[in-house]
C-alpha cells in the first residue's frame, strides 16, 4: 500500500483507496476567476470613495463664499467633448475585448492604442478646464464648492490617468508574451476598471455639471 | 500516486465550466453598439435639455436629469461591465446590491441631515448660509 498518510502509526485503520483523495490542485482551480470577483470587489470600495466624494459636494455644492458658481465657470461644450471622449473610449475597449476574445493580437493592441488616445483626450479636456478655472482665480481654496468639485473631478481624473498608465503597461506585455491566459486576465481587469470609470463619469456630468447649471 | 486522476479530472471539470462561463464575459458586438447608441441617446437628451431649457423649470429638468443619468448606469452596467446574477455565482451582483445599499445610505444621509442642521439652529441663526 503505497498510499498511506506519513503520520499514520501501526494503530491506524487501513483504509481503501476511495477514501483517500488528496486534492492539491485546489489552489488552480479557476485561475483568474477569483481575480474578478476580487477586482470587484475593489472597485465597489472605489465606488464608496467617489459616493463620499458626491455626498461632500452635494452638502457644500452650493456653498460659493461670494465666489463664482457653476453657471459662471463651466462650459458645457468641454463637457459634451469629455463626455464623448470617455464613451467612445469605452466602446473601443469592447472592441479590444471582442477582438482578444477572438485571439487577434493585433486588432487588440490598436483598438488598445485607440482607447488609450481617446483616455488621453479626457485628460486633455480635463487639464484645460482645471487650467482654465485656476487662471480665473477659481481656485480649490476660493470656497467649499470649488474645494469639493477640484476634489471630486480630480479624482475621477487621477483614476483616468492611472488606467491610461495601466493600458500602456498592458499594451507592452501583449506585444512581449501575446494574449496569454494572465494577459487576458488583466485585460479583463482593466476592462471592469474603465467602464467603471465611465459610470462614475456619468454621475459627475449629470449631477456636478449639468445639474449645476441650472439656475 | 493512484489519487491523481481524481485531482486532474475534478480540475479539468472546473477549468471546462469557467471556460463556458468566460466566453459569455466578453459580450458581444451587437451588445457593446447597443449599449453604444442606447448611451449616446442618453447622454444627448439630458444636455439638450439643460442646454436648450427646454423644461421651463429647474426642478423638473433636474428630476429629469438624475433619470435619465440612472438609466444610463443600468445601460451600462449590462452591456459595458456585463453584470447578470450569474457570473461569479452571484457574487458580483450581490456586493453591487450592497454597495449600492450602502452609497444610497451615505449619499441620502448624508443631504438630508446637512440640509436640516440648519433647522436645529438657534432660533435666528437659520440665515447661516448668508453669512459671509
Amino acid at each position: 500500500m503505497s498510499i498511506q498518510a506519513p503520520h499514520a502509526g501501526p494503530l491506524a485503520e487501513p483504509v481503501s483507496q476511495e477514501d483517500l483523495v488528496f486534492y492539491t490542485a485546489d489552489h488552480h482551480v479557476n485561475p483568474g476567476s477569483g481575480t474578478l470577483l476580487g477586482f470587484w470587489i475593489y472597485l465597489m470600495s472605489d465606488c464608496l470613495i467617489f459616493a463620499v466624494l458626491f455626498a461632500t459636494y452635494g452638502v457644500v455644492g452650493r456653498n460659493y463664499a461670494a465666489g463664482p458658481g457653476p453657471a459662471d465657470l463651466f462650459d458645457l461644450n468641454l463637457v459634451a467633448l469629455s463626455t464623448a471622449m470617455l464613451l467612445f473610449s469605452s466602446i473601443t475597449y469592447g472592441f479590444a475585448m471582442l477582438s482578444m476574445a477572438r485571439g487577434r493580437k493585433g486588432a487588440t493592441l490598436l483598438w488598445l492604442a485607440v482607447t488609450g488616445l481617446f483616455g488621453l483626450g479626457f485628460l486633455g479636456c480635463t487639464a484645460y478646464e482645471f487650467n482654465h478655472l485656476i487662471h480665473e482665480g477659481a481656485v480649490p481654496s476660493r470656497s467649499a464648492f470649488l474645494s469639493a468639485f477640484f476634489t471630486l473631478v480630480g479624482t475621477h481624473a487621477l483614476h483616468v490617468a492611472f488606467g491610461a498608465i495601466w493600458l500602456v503597461v498592458l499594451m507592452v506585455q501583449v506585444v512581449q508574451r501575446g494574449l496569454v491566459p494572465e494577459n487576458r486576465r488583466r485585460l479583463m481587469c482593466l476592462s471592469l476598471f474603465w467602464h467603471f470609470l465611465d459610470v462614475i463619469w456619468i454621475a459627475v456630468f449629470s449631477y456636478v455639471y449639468l445639474m449645476g447649471m441650472l439656475p | 500516486m493512484s489519487a491523481q486522476p481524481h485531482a486532474a479530472a475534478a480540475h479539468h471539470d472546473h477549468g471546462h465550466a469557467h471556460d463556458d462561463v468566460e466566453d459569455g464575459a466578453h459580450g458581444s458586438l451587437k451588445g457593446y453598439v447597443a449599449g453604444f447608441l442606447l448611451s449616446v441617446v442618453l447622454t444627448a437628451i439630458p444636455f439638450w435639455l439643460v442646454g436648450g431649457d427646454v423644461l421651463g423649470s429647474s426642478r423638473l429638468t433636474a428630476f429629469a436629469v438624475m433619470g435619465f443619468a440612472v438609466v444610463q448606469i443600468v445601460v451600462h452596467m449590462i452591456f459595458f461591465l456585463h453584470m447578470n446574477t450569474h457570473s461569479e455565482a452571484g457574487w458580483n451582483m450581490l456586493a453591487l446590491v450592497f454597495t449600492a445599499v450602502l452609497v444610497v445610505i451615505m449619499l441620502a444621509g448624508s443631504l438630508w441631515v446637512m440640509y436640516h442642521l440648519n433647522t436645529n439652529m438657534m432660533p435666528g441663526m437659520h440665515d447661516m448660509r448668508q453669512m459671509p
